[in-house]
């Protein structure tokens, strides 16, 4: 019961006034930044570092701040990626399948109320994962090496089946397409630097805020230009703005495989939020999806993705915490902040500076009440934003990807190489060429091939050390389920369908 | 010529306006993103410490520029901005290292005004507390009689300086082949260190800064530091050069200017780095996290960096690693 006192301790520190407006204050301001496209929480926290320091906050108090911003512009994110198809950043693409559909049928109350939800469900879970196992789980993440996330990655790409819907060659292509954007930039475990042209921009690859504004941002609103008359016509808000127990209670195990899905991705630095969002996505499309209504609309898509980027935002803060290694660029940031503190987070933190450590945990439960609290009321509000004329709506989002793209890297090419993937966005949403694969193989294909060729730099150019090792065995397993089990339903589902016939 | 021309117009034209440089709106680019060494460099020596000594009005703006290794920022600030005298830029010994390698798009150290250094990163060669090696001469040895057993991981490219720095310690213990050495690259030094923890790497290469945390925890052991000198906070482990290699591995953390500054900007800025190297804030920082004493500025760092890059430009040549 060490730990209990521990958290009480924590909660000590998370529920002082002080600390407790900090975690509102990061809660909201991380909400609106998410809902803007491009304006990361990396940004963010990054300016208010000499702020914290100027208003001479203790440590404890600046993280419990940018953890707040974090996590709650991981709920922003889905605002806008629900009303108005445009996902700030790569990890709330997927929440773009369903909850864009919805929202078209009137039903973007429920979707924002249910993304709150999901995340809180995803949040706190993960927190609780956080506290009792983070010692047990940054072990786990010691032992995922380069073969691991080699086939961990394998595993991710076949989300891709769920990704066909329609036509599967031109998924394919897509996806294909994005593993060949993948390769530009400097060669991994090389020399080489490929694709760039000679422009130095391009030396790191290409940037996934840049892709992720230009496919689906600006080719969104090059789209409405294209379809609507001027004017424009104003989107009807049908039916209930709340959720109702029936969609809720449908989405329980979706939430709860999603948050431990993504908590366990999350915990590995270099897996990320966006591969843990694609795995729940599929995953729960071949568990629950009898009727094939995932990507028309389904609010259990909504739910899946919301729980696991989530829990994987919480998840990135134990390599962080207990091995001093980020597990995404916004908890880099937050290490950096620990380091100018004087703090060195590692495996002696939680002895070191429990205060850190407990406090950031009870502060993460506060924090995420605390946005539930702060968005369901708002959803109502939120979802008005659709009855916002178009003509008034686009030129904003479309001013918002200019300004959020280019106070990324203060760099005019990747506004350049935004429009370019606007442009292209359109021409692929007019052939019928779906955007997500594209993503999908970005994401995937740089981490594969660095880590393809990372085993293989250890093991001499051995290939049998991608079926060595209890873990590599265990991804291969659910890669071979998860390719085999939708024909498996397929055919019981269609044995049964005649019968059910036969009794109508 | 003409740019020497263009310095004496300016120191001209500006002794003549005003005697004094005095900035405004003071700016410095972190040629990465937020959270690595040219961020702190940039964040803590840079806009914190500079604020709180008074040296610059009001606060400092710091601009994370990402790009080519440094590369993008280094040729916007020669390219766009060379008469910014508002403007200082975040250095260390990898853009000696790239700008020695020639992949900055033919810019070179030159290009702009080195105006000096506020410590440095020793670098450190470490293994896991099971490891069977207890000094660096044993861990040397092994590796001369099979160098395809062992893999070093650390946080730099390929070519870059955690790789450079085992090349370097090789070459001194008389490796004849240093394309056998098995270097494995991963992103950042946190990132390595996993690899070692994991059992998977032989050893890891890398700064002081970065192991600090797992050795107090007594996970890992570090065989040799290649310093001139034993650090404080590491008592015992002995340097390279007392193993019998002669390699110092100094990741210095510096300042650039813009190439087209008056000489008054320049002295200014390079003032700035003296004070703030001097000063106790910086000091109680700059040891918590890691870092040596490493002072040198003006004209001494200028001549420095030249030099480095020159010795650098021939190591790489010789090992092969330029294209």
């Amino acid at each position: 019961m060490d730990v209990l006192s521990l958290l009480g301790q924590g909660f000590a520190v998370a529920l002082q006034p002080i600390n407790l407006l900090l975690v509102f204050v990061g809660a909201l301001v991380g909400t609106i930044i998410g809902m803007l496209p491009g304006v990361g929480p990396i940004n963010a926290i990054a300016i208010l570092i000499p702020i914290t320091f100027a208003l001479g906050l203790p440590a404890e108090s600046s993280i419990i701040l940018f953890a707040g911003i974090y996590y709650g512009s991981q709920y922003g994110n889905s605002i806008s990626s629900i009303l108005l198809n445009v996902p700030g950043t790569a990890s709330s693409v997927v929440t773009t399948f369903d909850g864009y559909p919805m929202a078209q049928q009137g039903r973007a109350g429920p979707a924002l109320a249910m993304s709150a939800i999901a995340s809180f469900f995803g949040g706190t879970l993960s927190i609780f994962f956080l506290i009792f196992f983070a010692p047990l789980l940054s072990k786990l993440a010691i032992k995922f090496g380069p073969a691991e996330y080699f086939v961990l990655m394998i595993f991710a790409f076949t989300a891709l089946s769920s990704l066909t819907e329609g036509n599967t060659l031109k998924a394919l292509a897509s996806a294909v397409f994005g593993l060949i954007l993948a390769t530009v930039g400097l060669e991994p475990q090389g020399t080489t630097v490929r694709f760039t042209f000679g422009q130095l921009k391009l030396y790191d690859g290409l940037d996934f805020v840049v892709l992720v504004i230009g496919f689906y941002a600006v080719s969104e609103v090059l789209n409405i230009l294209s379809e609507t008359q001027v004017g424009g016509e104003v989107r009807k808000l049908t039916g209930r703005v709340m959720i109702s127990m029936k969609e809720l209670t449908s989405s329980f195990w979706v939430m709860l495989r999603s948050s431990i899905s993504g908590f366990l991705i999350g915990v590995m630095p270099g897996a990320g939020a966006t591969i843990a969002t694609f795995i729940a996505y599929s995953t729960e499309k071949q568990i629950v999806d009898r009727e094939n209504t995932f990507g028309k609309g389904d609010i259990r898509g909504v739910a899946a993705p919301e729980a696991a980027n989530n829990s994987a935002a919480v998840g990135a803060f134990i390599p962080m915490l207990s091995l001093g290694v980020p597990g995404s660029g916004t908890t880099a940031v937050i290490l950096a902040t620990l380091l100018s503190y004087g703090i060195t987070p590692g495996p002696l933190l939680m002895q070191n500076n429990p205060k850190i450590f407990w406090g950031l945990a009870a502060s993460m439960y506060v924090g995420n009440l605390m946005l539930l609290i702060l968005n369901l009321p708002f959803v109502g509000l939120f979802a008005k934003i659709l009855l916002v004329p178009r003509w008034v709506l686009m030129p904003i989002v479309a001013t918002l990807s200019f300004v959020g793209v280019y106070s990324v890297n203060n760099s005019p090419f990747d506004i350049l190489l935004m429009t370019g993937f606007g442009l292209l966005g359109l021409i692929m949403r007019k052939m019928g060429f779906p955007l997500a694969p594209v993503i999908l193989g970005l994401v995937l294909g740089e981490l594969m091939e660095v880590n393809l060729r990372r085993a293989l730099n250890y093991s001499n150019g051995d290939w049998s050390t991608f079926f060595q090792g209890p873990i590599v065995l265990v991804l291969w397993a659910f890669t071979l389920i998860s390719l085999i089990l939708p024909f498996v339903l397929k055919q019981l589902t269609q044995r049964a369908k005649p019968g059910k016939l036969q009794g109508e | 010529m003409k740019r020497l021309l263009t310095v004496v117009l300016l120191a001209l034209a500006s002794s003549l306006s005003f005697a004094q440089f005095t900035p405004r709106n003071t700016e410095c680019i972190a040629p990465a993103d937020p959270g690595g060494g040219w961020d702190f460099t940039c964040r803590v020596p840079g806009a914190q410490v500079m604020a709180e000594l008074g040296i610059i009005p009001g606060s400092m703006k710091v601009t994370n520029m990402t790009g080519g290794g440094g590369g993008v920022a280094f040729a916007n600030v020669v390219t766009q901005r060379a008469d910014d005298e508002n403007l200082i830029i975040a250095a260390s010994t990898a853009t000696a290292t790239r700008l020695a390698q020639n992949v900055f798009a033919g810019f070179t150290a030159d290009n702009v005004r080195w105006l000096g250094a506020v410590g440095a990163d020793y670098g450190v060669i470490a293994v896991s507390n099971d490891s069977p090696y207890q000094t660096l001469n044993e861990l040397v040895d092994a590796i001369l009689a099979a160098p395809a057993d062992f893999a070093f991981a650390g946080g730099s490219a390929i070519g870059g300086w955690d790789h450079l720095k085992v090349l370097l310690l090789m070459n001194a213990a008389g490796a004849e082949d240093l394309s056998a050495i098995r270097y494995v690259a991963f992103d950042g030094g946190g990132a390595a260190m996993i690899e070692l923890l994991g059992g998977r790497a032989a050893a890891f290469t890398g700064d002081l800064s970065e192991v600090l945390a797992q050795v107090g925890a007594g996970e890992i052991r570090v065989l040799g530091v290649l310093s001139p000198d034993r650090i404080p906070v590491l008592p015992d482990t002995a340097t390279a050069t007392e193993q019998g290699y002669d390699v110092i591995g100094a990741n210095w953390r510096a300042f650039y200017a813009p190439p087209g500054i008056s000489d008054e900007a320049y002295n200014f800025w390079v003032d700035a780095v003296r004070q703030v190297a001097a000063s106790d804030e910086w000091n109680t920082l700059r040891e918590q996290n890691g870092l040596a004493e490493f002072a040198l500025f003006g004209d001494d760092f200028e001549a420095f960096v030249r030099e480095q890059v020159a010795a650098i430009h021939t190591i790489s040549e010789d090992l092969g690693l330029l294209q």
